[in-house]
Parts: C-alpha cells; structure tokens; sequence
C-alpha cells in the first residue's frame, strides 16, 4: 500500500477577525483540519502606555490606566492608585476604602459576565446570552454613571481617596442590584450550564494542566479552573480585603468549562462581597487633602492585585520628581496568552476560538 | 520585599556569589549577570519560589537594571525580588526561560523596548512593535524623549 504524501500548512487568522477579541493575529500550522502549532502575534494596538507614562505626571497617570483593560477600568485604577500610596506612605480615610472595594467589586462581576458573554458569543450563540449579560451589565454602568459621570472611563480613583462621595440615590439602587443578582445568575445557569451543545464543545478542550499553568506564570481563573488555588487577595491580601467572608472557587480538569464555572462562582463571591461592605460602610470624608504638585519620595515599588483577568502590578520606580521615572505595568492577559499554543495543539480551528474566549483577554492590556 | 532571612540564607548559600541586599521599600538581592541562573535554579527548586511574576528593566544613566520579581504558590510566599546591573552599550544578561517558562514574553518585551538581549533565549524577537523597526523606544536617549511639557 503506497502512503500519502501529506504536508502542514499555514493560515492566518488575521488581525481584523470578529472572535480574536479585539486586533490579534494567529499564525496557525494545520495538518487537515488539527492544530499543529498556534504563534500569537501581538503589538497591533500598541500605543506606548509606558512611555507616554513617564510624561505625565503621578496624578495624569491615574485617568490613563483606565485605557489599560477597559472593560474593567476601576480594577486598573485601584492597583495603581494602591501601588502610588504605598510608595508615598499615604493612607486613604475608612470610607473611601470600602467605596473603593464596592466599585472594584462591581467592576469584577461585569468583567466576568462580559466574559462569559462572549465566550457563548464564539461558540456561535450568537448575542442571545450576551444581551442577557449585558442588560445586568448596564445596570452596573448606571451606578458607575450616577457617581463618576461616565460609564466606561471612571477617572474616579485619587491618590489618598476617592474623587466623590457616592450620591443620594446609589445605596438604596446598589442594594437592590445585589440582592436580585443571584436570581439572575442562577437564571443564566439554568439556561446555559447544563446545555449540551456548551458541554460537548468545552468539555476536555483547551486543558492547561497546573504545572504547567504556573509555569507559564498564569493567574485568574486561568490558573483556578485548573485547580491552583491561588488568588492576590488571599495570598498577599492588600487593602482592606482580609475583613471579608469570601470563598476562592477552583475547578478540577483545567478546561474550558471549568474556567466558565469559575467565573460564574466568582461573581457570585463578588456579590458577597459588595454585600459585606454596604453592610459596613462607615461615614467620613472620602480624600485625604489634596496636594497640587504630587512627589513621592525616591525609591522602587511593585504592588499587585487581583484584577478580574488575573494578576496586574504596577511596577513604579520614583526619582522623587513630579513624573514617574519608570512605569511599568505586568498585565494578566499579556502573560496568560503563552499559554495559548500550550492549550490549541491537537485540537480544531473552531475549538482555537473557544479557548481564546476562555482566556479573557483584552487587547488593550496586552498591548498597552 | 525580600526580607533580611531570606538574603542570610542565599549569601550564607552562596558566598562566592557576592550577594548584595538593596534597601529600598521594595529591598531586593543584587546579583551578577554570570550568576543568575544558578541563583534562579536554587529559587525555583529550594526556595519554592515557582512563580514569576515579572522580568523588567529600567534605564539609569549609568547602568540598565534588570527587575525579576518572583512568588511562591506552594506556600503563596514571596516576593523575593532580585536585580542584575548590564552597562549600558551592549546589555546583556541570561536568559530564564528554561527555569521559568512564562519569562518568555516579558524577555522578548524587554529586547523589544529596551534592547537587553538575552543568552538562551530560544526566539528573542521584537514583540509589540514590527519587525525592521529601529531603535528601543523606553531608553531615555531615544529620539524625542526630550520634548517637554508645560503644564500649569
């Protein structure tokens, strides 16, 4: 019997395509239709965040990290701002601690469900769960708005506080959100997780062992689904988040279903957590006063948080001027995408998409 | 911070490494380029510290400094911080990728805007701008890093 004569060859997934979230390019290596090795190519939404950091000066630089992940913006802000104080020595007031964590939380269930939306979207469902994330979405945009102005830039974040005090109307709306939100979750799952066209294509796809996950430096619930418990909050818990009641969810195989239970067991601590905090929201002033020319003292500072995608740190190094000598930014998607090929080999073109949706990324952050 | 333990125990491990221990709000163990990767060995394997977290670089006047920050999962330990001084015309320090896999990308982004190459590397090529493109754009001497900006 003659043997076939078969050779791999290569297709471009390229930068413009509708489930590569956002401008992203694969080099993908077939034989047939089976990965044999995926290159990510990345740098199309460069726009030199670093650089045009150390321009501005320390108080410019707050509104600017909201470009960074802009789907989840006060995440951004809150570990810049926390990297600044701890540099400085600067302490917040009470109040504006715990509004802190209120909109960071908030900011955490949006993220994930924006994920989990797009993750459907990809497996060609397309919009329907995402229009039900999204309306939940909108809802938290409203409470953003009511307090910042802006749904998507908050610029809410100060050096030593908080811009504003929440107004009239933002508890009695925030505690309805939170109380009607595990109907609406629990509503998603009866629609989604157990649905056999989800489990048939996300089960045992893109598994990412967790040597393998650590390895790679992965954080989030990349590393959680596949079973690290690891997570910033509790690990080097920063700010005030060791008063709080709240569970790390880990999954068992490293899958992509295991990641999409993650998330949805995530934004359920979340609400727990947005809970505990209007619970206990002390009154006081939201700032320490605010000084116009801003120097901290010299000196090196990296502090990290747990941001939905993972772990973000703000590296910052400090000549005592009013600009940043260094500002560097260790963003989660940047390192989480390594571990795409890892993921891909073996699998099928369609299955590539699936993964990429279950990695969460977002262009902005990678790039910079 | 690295604590004052944690540097005893290396220097007391490797004298003739030389070990320095930076003070600093963040202190950090300087160590030479030629020894990196046996100290990064020991981190990894003894020490437990299997995860790191960030390899970066800043540009002084007088020397590029290499920032490596690493963190245990086992025991959520950490951080221990390390620095390597490179001269400033041809920096050039091992590479970690075969210790720590995830180093990969920050290596390439380090080459890419700040021109330290690295020994070892398995694929050191520009990452976040294109191929062919001139210069390190972090590097303060870059072109156009001296425009000022007034603001009142």
């Amino acid at each position: 019997m003659t043997t076939l004569k078969t050779e791999t060859f290569n297709l471009n997934m390229g930068p413009h395509h509708p489930s590569t979230h956002g401008v992203f390019q694969l080099k993908l290596t077939l034989d047939g239709e089976t990965i044999v090795d995926v290159e990510p190519v990345v740098g199309y939404l460069h726009r030199n965040h670093e650089k045009i950091g150390e321009k501005n000066n320390w108080i410019q630089n707050t509104p600017f990290t909201d470009r960074l992940d802009y789907i989840s913006p006060m995440n951004n802000e809150f570990a810049y701002v926390l990297a600044v104080e701890k540099l400085a020595g600067i302490e917040p007031p009470e109040r504006a601690k715990y509004i802190r964590i209120i909109m960071v939380e908030l900011n955490r269930i949006v993220n994930h469900l924006i994920a989990v939306g797009f993750l459907l979207n990809e497996l060609g469902c397309f919009f329907t769960p995402m229009f039900y994330c999204l309306r939940w979405r909108e809802m938290v945009v409203d409470l953003f708005e009511m307090t910042c102005g802006s749904r998507m830039m908050p610029n809410y974040f100060w050096i030593g506080g908080v811009s504003a005090d929440l107004p009239e109307g933002f508890l009695p709306e925030c505690k309805q959100l939170v109380s009607a939100f595990p109907g609406f979750l629990d509503e998603l799952e009866r629609l989604v997780t157990e649905n056999e066209i989800l489990q048939m294509r996300c089960k045992n796809v893109g598994v990412l062992p967790p040597e393998v996950a650590t390895a790679f430096g992965c954080t989030g619930p990349l590393l959680r689904g596949s079973g690290v418990p690891y997570d910033v909050r509790r690990a080097e818990p920063y700010s005030i988040y060791d008063r709080f009641d709240f569970d790390i969810p880990v999954g068992t195989v490293g899958d992509v279903y295991d990641r999409y239970l993650v998330r949805i067991a995530e934004a359920r601590q979340s609400v727990k957590i947005v809970e505990q905090a209007l619970k206990d929201l002390p009154g006081g002033e939201t700032a320490t006063p605010k000084k116009k020319r801003f120097r901290p003292p010299e000196g090196d500072i990296y502090h990290r948080t747990e941001a939905p995608k993972g772990e973000l740190g703000f590296y910052l190094v400090s000549d005592g001027s009013e600009n940043p000598y260094r500002y560097r930014i260790r963003v989660p998607s940047f390192v989480n995408l390594q571990a795409l090929p890892h993921m891909c080999r073996g699998h099928k073109i369609a299955d590539v998409v699936v993964v990429i949706g279950s990695i969460d990324i977002t262009m902005g952050e990678v790039d910079r | 911070m690295t604590d004052r333990e944690t540097f005893d125990r290396l220097a007391a491990r490797f004298p003739a490494f030389e070990l320095e221990f930076v003070e600093g709000t963040d202190p950090a163990v300087l160590v030479k380029g030629e020894n990196l990767l046996e100290l990064a060995q020991h981190m990894r394997d003894e020490e437990k510290y299997d995860f790191c977290s960030s390899v970066t670089a800043v540009d002084y006047p007088d020397r590029v400094e290499l920032v490596y920050h690493l963190y245990s999962m086992t025991n959520e330990g950490g951080p221990a911080i390390l620095k390597v001084h490179c001269n400033k015309e041809d920096p050039i320090a091992p590479s970690v990728v075969s210790i720590w896999t995830g180093a990969n990308w920050h290596e390439r982004e380090v080459w890419d805007l700040m021109g330290v190459r690295f020994d070892g590397h398995p694929d050191l090529r520009r990452i976040l701008l294109w191929e062919g493109y001139e210069g390190h754009p972090l590097r303060k001497d870059f072109p156009g890093s001296e425009d000022e900006y007034i603001f009142s």
